[in-house]
């Protein structure tokens, strides 16, 4: 019977464990700076007792071989020397690189001619004095952050310059400097493993995915300073749209830029009075303060057609470019298509940031919340909540639109659209509602209504993520890019 | 200007310079530790026999641990493969290659040998692109070398 019980939790467990894993998800872990020392330091542990050599050495040695074990210590068995060389080593114990100088000494940096003191030098035999010697490796490790392979400072001469040496001739800050480069050095060359972009963050994240799988799967992940990048690529989160995808439409928008800067600045004129209208707001739902007209910023209609059954905004109208029929009318056409998609993309980039701006007045709102009626600190968080998850939103839906520029017109696209629609109808929904002001009597269904709609925002968030992950990972969409581009 | 713990070296180099210069260069101007102006003659028996040639040595206060700024000056520049028309000089050991052991001596060999080896006098094909976007230091180029044979 309690066999039977354990069993049972069990079950329970790897279920919930599925649930919470979706498509869009990858495994990460978020390494701080004091594991990443850690991981290096057991690597060259393991290491140094498989070849018998010392915890530095084995450092050394990885170091070279871009920190693969394997390949280090299969080339290690075959030429032992050919390595030591390769990583500047010497097992020997009597290489000992500072001296006394001899009689007649000239070191050839500063032409210092003085018997007295210590010279620097390896097996190669170039000698220096120790203040050159320490002023060319500070040089190379401040100046140049260099950490890899410096090499002796005679002209042509390969010897590098051994670890030791280097501890032994720099002075204590630059060690620091030398030791944080050698850090570095390692996340780089360690392909599963990627720094926070995030200013001041000394955290790594390490994901196990090959790289050549980042052509079907987008690998968002969230550091634990709060920042949500692509472990592919380095940039910030562009879900559902693949690195190889972005970096095209990137290039795109860079390209075309300037033709879409002046074509959607930052005003738009109100289509029946014809006022000027900046928008200092998310809410796409516009009302001119001049005529009041109701009307939507990103298609100029009326909201009307809107708030109801129909919507589409999102959609370009593919209908109208058949009937192009000489060049000229084509590529009108297709800048006008990218136009279209540019505008949306770049409308709920500049939406994004405007709801950043919402977090200030949210906060008001929240203290305001707080004096007005009996809800906790703890009970008005909902509101804090509701702006995450529509600037997560808001960058989901501007990635969605470069995703949709390269898909190719097919009844999955048109799924697609459906999908980003609902989304997109949802926030416009959710932006509204936090923008309104707040009126004392209605806050416990101002707070339900939010409450609703950030859940329902979510889940549209997540249907669109869900199906483009899949259909990527079962190679279901079709692009209008040559494959090899992707 | 050199710091000081170098300044030995410079005031030794001018020395060696002044004393038994290498041959085809000459001091055109060394008032200080700061910008020499030297002479180059091209080496008899090859394409530029005969002419003269002015270079320029900015030193910074790391030389010699990086490498000096050299270019040509003056009315004549060197009609030459790796030599631009604003008298920047594609040669690795001005740059990635620089050893702290170079002397300004030992680049006025390294530049005399690369005249003599030429064999038809004529400017980089990227000339004309290049020295409208070169910015006045040839060290702020991201310089690939090419061609070893030169």
């Amino acid at each position: 019977m309690e066999y039977e019980q354990a069993e049972d939790l069990d079950f329970a467990d790897t279920i919930s464990e599925k649930q919470q894993k979706k498509a869009y998800e990858v495994d990460f872990t978020v390494l701080p700076l004091s594991e990443i020392v850690a991981t290096q330091s057991n690597s060259s542990n393991q290491v140094a007792g498989i070849l018998g050599v010392t915890q530095d050495q084995a450092a050394a040695l990885l170091r070279t071989f871009k920190w693969n074990k394997e390949r280090l210590i299969e080339r290690y068995m075959e030429t032992p020397e050919e390595i030591l060389e390769q990583a500047g080593l010497d097992l020997s114990d009597n290489h000992t690189s500072i001296q006394k100088r001899p009689k007649g000494f000239v070191c050839t940096i500063c032409f210092d001619d003085d018997d007295n003191g210590s010279a620097v030098g390896l097996k190669c035999g170039h000698f220096f004095c120790q203040p050159c010697y320490e002023q060319y490796l500070t040089q190379k490790v401040a100046e140049e952050g260099e950490c890899r392979r410096i090499l002796c400072p005679e002209s042509g001469c390969s010897v590098v310059v051994d670890e030791p040496t280097i501890l032994k001739v720099i002075e204590e800050p630059i060690v620091k400097k030398y030791r944080k480069l050698q850090d570095k050095a390692y996340v780089a060359d360690v392909d599963t493993l990627r720094w926070c972009p995030a200013p001041n963050c000394e955290n790594a994240v390490e994901c196990r995915l090959s790289h050549s799988s980042f052509s079907i799967i987008v690998p968002t992940v969230a550091c634990a300073c709060g920042s949500k990048f692509c472990f592919g690529c380095g940039l910030g989160d562009h879900q559902p749209a693949q690195c190889s995808l972005v970096k095209l439409w990137l290039k795109k928008c860079a390209d075309d830029s300037e033709t879409a800067n002046w074509i959607s600045a930052n005003t738009k004129e109100c289509s029946k009075c014809q006022s000027t209208i900046e928008k200092n707001g998310g809410c796409n739902h516009m009302t001119c303060r001049k005529c009041k007209y109701e009307f939507c910023w990103v298609c100029m209609g009326p909201w009307t057609e809107h708030g109801t059954n129909w919507y589409n905004c999102n959609r370009f109208d593919e209908s109208s470019s058949t009937d192009a029929r000489d060049q000229q009318a084509k590529s009108r056409a297709s800048l006008e298509r990218y136009l279209h998609y540019y505008n949306r993309f770049a409308n709920h980039e500049q939406s994004a940031k405007l709801d950043r701006d919402l977090y200030t007045k949210t906060e008001k709102k929240m203290e305001e919340m707080q004096r007005t009626s009996d809800l906790s600190w703890i009970e008005v968080q909902f509101l804090k909540k509701a702006v995450d998850v529509l600037t997560t939103c808001r960058t989901t839906l501007q990635w969605t639109y470069a995703f949709a520029f390269y898909l190719a017109k097919n009844n999955m696209t048109e799924l697609f659209e459906d999908n980003q629609r609902d989304l997109e109808v949802a926030v416009e929904a959710l932006s509204e509602l936090l923008e309104k002001p707040i009126e004392k009597e209605k806050i416990a269904e101002l707070r339900q209504q939010v409450l609703d709609k950030t859940v329902y925002v979510g889940i549209r968030r997540e249907v669109v993520l869900e199906d483009t992950a899949k259909g990527l990972a079962e190679g279901r969409w079709e692009f209008r890019v040559e494959p090899e581009k992707l | 200007m050199a710091k000081p713990m170098f300044a030995r070296r410079l005031s030794k180099e001018l020395n060696d310079l002044a004393m038994n210069p290498p041959a085809g260069i000459d001091i055109i101007d060394a008032n200080d530790f700061k910008v020499w102006r030297l002479g180059l003659a091209g080496a008899p028996g090859t394409l530029y026999e005969g002419e003269k040639f002015q270079l320029e040595f900015n030193f910074g206060p790391n030389y010699p641990l990086e490498s000096p700024q050299v270019l040509f000056v003056g009315d004549n520049v060197p009609i030459h493969p790796h030599i631009y028309s604003n008298g920047h000089i594609c040669l690795d050991v001005l740059y990635n290659h620089w050893s702290p052991v170079q002397t300004v001596a030992s680049i006025c060999l390294s530049l005399q040998s690369m005249l003599s080896s030429c064999t038809s006098k004529e400017r980089p094909p990227d000339n004309a692109a290049y020295i409208k976007t070169a910015r006045a230091n040839p060290k702020h180029t991201t310089w690939a070398f090419h061609d070893d044979t030169v």
